[in-house]
């Protein structure tokens, strides 16, 4: 089992958390919505996994590169 | 009634409210978040009242800060631009509660257009042909599976509360219908309203929207359309007047379907009535539907402003104090060809990806006639996340269409910047492409040559 690292592409802030810990994934499937710039960015799943940890809550602010949730690949 | 104008807005549509108010000899006065402080649009203005933390709900869509500000600066107009509060109707309420005057159309004006449902319910009365669709109160599963298949597929669920190329997705077929249906008014919760409309998808499409002004005396003027049809995310980025291919009897025919929807709601101001045309040939009056009305002024309204020779801010700021309109219908000529691009700092490498930022370094062309640049930002800046992508509107005029295209795109290859990206060069290439200069193009264009137009922009 390896633990994967999905990163926030953009700085952004977290507008929607969609997967919770425990959550099996697919790959491509969204973790969860940031918004910059008035545009909604998915964060997705780089492989298949179930999702370990969820690292930051709606609302918070984002740096472009910041991990935001951990997958158990 | 005349007086200081509160401008409840940022950017670039702020200072160019300001630049009109100066001219026009009113006081302005602009307002700034905690991000915005050394902003442009600050020193364009007066004065500067702040008016809260960075995030938009906060600051530029609170509507007790908004009053305060306007309360301690002694405005007596409030100008919304647009985005932010600018089709909110409690917002033009509480200026009138609070003694201001709104530049704007009446609220109930502004409600009968606000929702998606409402505005077809509007033209259905005014005998204006909508997208045929389904847009009525019952929302069951049933009741919307059976109307999507009377529509035929492919066809689109729209969030009734929608906007700005949110809370829309197409559906291929009946299959794919109950699925689309429950993420749509996920969608559409975002909104604050779950309930969606379905209707026709135009598979390849123009955008044609037509320019109204309105005065309290009852008269309504349509100022020609515009063709809006090169998009990205279901977003404008290249908007130009008079519409490729449309001849005088359809102008005349979509102004008069404009004028009919404005009366239909007593508009008062600056109004745009949206259109979707059937891409191709030449578009006919038959192939054209209405879909809404934007109850304020548009990003794009400079293309107007340039063919038509007439500030739109100021015939806003004058009818709202009371002011008619002094034209006929005849007397409103389009000389020209106006084009309009809009520099975003965004990556079209990466599927127009945002990319917020210091702005290291800004070059933009010097404005001269015909060559018009509006800008809320300067080298040094930095654009947040709170806020849109738009660096600049750059907007050609000239005798012909092809020689606009031309004189904009040579505008687009002296804009640069560090620190961001920016879609100076996609967009030049763009308005070089033989399917532009052809006008053969679809709302899907850009989305479809993209590839194709970022290996142009390398070479």
């Amino acid at each position: 089992m390896a633990e994967v690292k999905i990163a926030a592409e953009i700085t952004a802030s977290v507008w929607q958390i969609q997967a919770r810990p425990g959550d099996q994934l697919a790959e491509g499937d969204t973790v969860m919505l940031l918004e910059s710039m008035k545009m909604e960015i998915p964060v997705t799943a780089p492989q298949a996994g179930r999702i370990a940890a969820v690292l930051v809550a709606e609302g918070d602010q984002v740096e472009e590169g910041q991990a935001v949730a951990l997958l158990e690949a | 009634m005349r007086g200081p104008v509160l401008i409840a807005n940022r950017g670039e549509i702020a200072c160019r409210i300001a630049a009109t108010c100066r001219r026009m000899g009113l006081p302005s006065i602009a307002v700034f978040s905690e991000a915005d402080a050394e902003a442009l649009h600050v020193a364009a203005a007066d004065r500067a009242e702040p008016i809260g933390p960075a995030h938009p709900s906060q600051s530029y869509l609170s509507v007790p800060a908004l009053l305060e500000a306007a309360r301690r600066s002694g405005a007596r107009m409030v100008h919304p631009g647009y985005g932010f509060l600018s089709e909110n109707a409690e917002f033009a309420e509480a200026c009138a509660d609070a003694g201001l005057t709104f530049i704007g159309p009446p609220p109930a004006a502004i409600r009968a257009m606000g929702s998606k449902a409402a505005a077809k319910a509007v033209a259905r009365r005014a005998g204006v042909a909508a997208v045929p669709g389904y847009d009525g109160e019952d929302q069951s599963d049933t009741r919307l599976l059976a109307a999507a298949q009377e529509i035929g597929f492919p066809m689109l669920i729209k969030a009734v509360a929608g906007g700005g190329g949110r809370g829309m997705r197409s559906v291929a077929s009946a299959e794919e219908f109950p699925a689309s249906l429950a993420a749509a008014r996920r969608e559409a919760m975002s909104f604050g309203d779950s309930r969606v409309l379905v209707e026709k998808l135009i598979p390849r499409a123009r955008h044609i929207e037509v320019q109204i002004l309105a005065d309290t005396g009852g008269k309504v003027l349509h100022l020609g359309e515009r063709d809006c049809t090169l998009q990205r995310r279901h977003q404008k980025l290249v908007e130009e007047s008079p519409a490729p291919g449309l001849d005088a009897a359809l102008r005349a025919e979509l102004g008069r379907r404009a004028i009919a929807l404005a009366e239909a709601v007593g508009y008062v101001g600056a109004g745009t009535v949206e259109f979707v045309a059937e891409a191709g040939d030449a578009p006919t009056a038959e192939r054209i539907w209405f879909i809404e009305m934007n109850t304020r002024l548009q990003v794009e309204h400079p293309v107007t402003e340039m063919v038509t020779g007439l500030d739109l801010v100021e015939w806003q700021i004058r009818v709202a104090g009371g002011e008619a309109l002094p034209w006929a219908q005849d007397a409103v000529r389009l000389e020209g060809h106006a084009v309009e691009a809009r520099l975003c700092a965004e990556d079209p490498a990466r599927n127009f990806l945002p990319s917020p930022g210091r702005l290291q370094a800004l070059a933009l062309p010097e404005a001269r006639p015909g060559l018009r640049i509006d800008t809320g930002v300067r080298e040094g800046d930095t654009l947040t996340p709170f806020y849109d992508p738009m660096i600049a509107k750059v907007i050609a005029h000239a005798p012909t269409r092809a020689e606009a295209l031309t004189k904009l795109a040579a505008a687009l290859d002296r804009c640069s910047a560090s620190g961001v990206r920016l879609n100076a060069g996609f967009l030049a290439a763009a308005l070089r492409s033989p399917e532009m200069a052809a006008g053969q193009v679809d709302t899907h264009f850009l989305d479809r040559a993209r590839a194709g137009l970022l290996a142009a922009t390398a070479a």
